[in-house]
């Protein structure tokens, strides 16, 4: 393999990893707080594309307006399925509320299929993300170079909000003891919403620059990257946040390199990340960064 | 003999006689349907075993159904299908030329998926709750992956087709009542309290002396066994297998059925397994164009299931029966006072 490709399965590598990255903190932030997989998650990144795919196309607004308005969309959809989904049986068994999320889930993907059908379409093509840059003998997307960059950016602004805020402040509290600090005055509801929100949003931004990368769009799309990343989650450490960006990134390049070096492997790609989440569950079930819980009896 | 044992066994002979009228009286578009009620019972109830009765939250089950239907698809088809069958590939030498029965076929079909089971669930099953949901939902995809990609043995993508069509009836519900039988059984054994007591609480049960691990091995394999037959049948009764049949949306529908019955039942698993698969052909016009003018809405039935399993989950969490179950002292009590509360007395 020569270095010209080497580079640009590495550029491709870094951008879906930054995707995954984004969709993962949504997991490990809704993980952190409730402890929960939101099976729903993926496809609210499934709802956000095609919010922006009809912004754009049906409605013609201008591509940031239908962007903006998809993103708004996807978060008061997050917290919708949130109030409607989990709310009512927070205090059930577990196993309830797995279930009630597996169901939201899939009543999205169904609604998804009745509403804008089943066949497969073909997110715009904006030619100032999807040019191509050549530097030296290497062809590289602009969107290459700027999913990492937003997706960095909207970290440093995610890792503010956690640290720095009241709001994150509060997050940290409920995710630390739920009961604790719901008696020092916090309002769990509102900050649980406020999560499920702004993990809603950050699938967005990764949606629709999902949807410039990879322009067919249906339906189930959600299904597959929502599983991978709940694995970058775990394998980053779930409920940490830097943690669920390192597990995006090892998965993304993983996975393209693992195609890039092992063409003949290229059909068992989707396995990749099981096979990968299976070892670290056996070897470091805590994650990368996570912090060892004793278990109380 | 106990009175309860006769009456059962007599419940089981009426079973029968109707299902002698049946298959010589209905359609084969209700017969199809009656055949799928009895294999979601079985597979209901394997997954009611490992889910409701052991507490394991595992989404794995299509992976398990998957190699039941392909290792009973393989060995039941003849010969010369097998050759139309592997046309762009041939099939490895060593599948050629068998061609078994399909009883002893559908039974290696369940030891093989226990295997797999087994294989699996040694390491997968130390983890819990969410953990495990989401080892087993990727060792289902994991199973489909890989059923794609091996071209010589299960035909990839193409799928297997023409596969005799032997499950009727009598396949179908016999299977499903030694699979009642085998269930009650065993839950009603030492095994079976030692597996609702890890489901209440791991900790104390692993302090009173019960082997964590033996334990859940035993109920995921034994699980795993009845799913690859219930999967067996079903391939033998459509007469078509692909991988595309075994996705998540699978593991999904039996999710529904014991969720609806209840998580812990065997009667509940029973019911609405009817119910759901009845229900799912009957609200088929939900599909179609009900309004003149009104284009159809493909899907919408779909849509329906879904709420559904909301609605269950959020109004009605323990399901139809909860963990109650049927029995001829309950029924009579019943019977003489209906509206007198029952009970265990």
């Amino acid at each position: 393999m020569t270095l010209e490709l080497f580079l640009q399965h590495l550029a491709n590598g870094i951008s879906l990893g930054s995707l995954y990255a984004l969709i993962a903190i949504g997991y490990t932030m809704v993980y952190g707080i409730l402890r929960l997989i939101n099976f729903a998650h993926g496809d609210i990144f499934m709802m956000a594309v095609y919010f922006a795919f009809f912004g754009f196309v049906t409605f013609g607004m201008p591509w940031y307006v239908s962007f903006i308005v998809a993103i708004a969309l996807t978060g008061i959809l997050g917290i919708t399925v949130e109030t409607l989904a989990y709310r009512p049986i927070r205090e059930a068994p577990r196993i309830s509320i797995l279930i009630s999320s597996i169901g939201a889930s899939y009543l999205l993907e169904n609604l998804a299929i009745v509403i804008f059908g089943g066949r497969p379409k073909t997110f715009p093509q904006i030619a100032m993300f999807t040019d191509m840059v050549q530097i030296g003998n290497v062809h590289i997307q602009k969107l290459s170079f700027l999913i990492p960059v937003i997706t960095l950016a909207l970290l440093f602004v995610l890792m503010y909000l956690i640290n720095k805020t009241k709001s994150g402040m509060a997050m940290r509290a409920v995710s630390k003891d739920f009961e604790t600090a719901k008696i020092m005055g916090v309002d769990v509801n509102r900050t649980i919403s406020f999560t499920f929100g702004l993990g809603s949003l950050l699938a967005a931004v990764g949606g629709i620059m999902w949807g410039l990368k990879f322009p067919s769009i249906l339906p189930l799309m959600g299904v597959m990257p929502g599983i991978k990343c709940f694995i970058a989650a775990v394998i980053g450490g779930i409920g940490n946040t830097m943690g669920a960006v390192i597990g995006g990134f090892i998965l993304g390049i993983g996975e393209i390199l693992l195609v890039a070096f092992l063409p003949a492997l290229s059909g068992y790609r989707d396995a990749f990340s099981f096979i990968l989440l299976i070892l670290i569950l056996l070897f470091k079930p805590t994650g990368i960064m996570g912090e060892k819980i004793s278990e109380k009896v | 003999m106990k009175k309860n044992t006769i009456y059962t066994i007599a419940a089981i002979f009426i079973l029968f006689i109707l299902v002698f009228i049946a298959n010589n009286t209905l359609d084969s578009y209700i017969l199809r349907i009656l055949n799928l009620c009895a294999i979601y019972t079985v597979l209901g109830l394997s997954m009611n075993l490992i889910n409701g009765f052991t507490g394991l939250f595992s989404l794995g089950h299509a992976g398990f159904m998957a190699v039941g239907a392909y290792v009973t698809a393989l060995l039941t088809m003849p010969v010369a299908v097998k050759q139309m069958n592997f046309f762009l590939k041939p099939i490895i030498p060593f599948l050629e030329n068998i061609v078994w029965p399909f009883l002893p076929s559908l039974i290696f079909a369940g030891i093989i998926s226990a295997i797999i089971a087994f294989l699996v669930g040694a390491p997968v099953l130390r983890l819990k709750g969410d953990y495990l949901a989401i080892a087993t939902l990727g060792f289902g995809e994991i199973i489909r992956v890989v059923f794609t990609n091996t071209q010589s043995i299960t035909n990839g993508a193409l799928g297997l087709k023409s596969i005799p069509t032997t499950t009727n009836l009598w396949w179908s519900f016999g299977t499903a009542v030694f699979t009642i039988f085998i269930m009650v059984s065993l839950i009603n054994s030492s095994y079976g309290r030692a597996f609702k007591s890890i489901r209440e609480d791991e900790v104390a049960a692993e302090s009173m002396g019960i082997s964590l691990f033996k334990h859940k091995v035993l109920s995921f394999a034994i699980g795993a066994f009845f799913a690859g037959i219930g999967g067996g049948l079903l391939g033998n009764l459509i007469g078509a297998i692909d991988p595309l049949m075994f996705r998540f949306t699978m593991t999904y529908n039996i999710l529904l059925i014991i969720v609806l019955g209840g998580m812990g039942s065997v009667t509940g698993t029973v019911i609405s397994a009817f119910i759901v698969t009845i229900s799912q052909e009957v609200l088929r016009f939900l599909d179609e164009a009900m309004i003149p003018g009104v284009p159809a809405l493909p899907g919408l039935r779909m849509v329906v299931f879904s709420i559904l399993l909301m609605a269950v989950v959020l109004f009605f969490r323990h399901g139809l029966m909860g963990t109650r179950e049927f029995s001829w002292d309950k029924l009579r009590i019943f019977l003489k006072k209906p509206l007198a509360k029952g009970g265990n007395k």
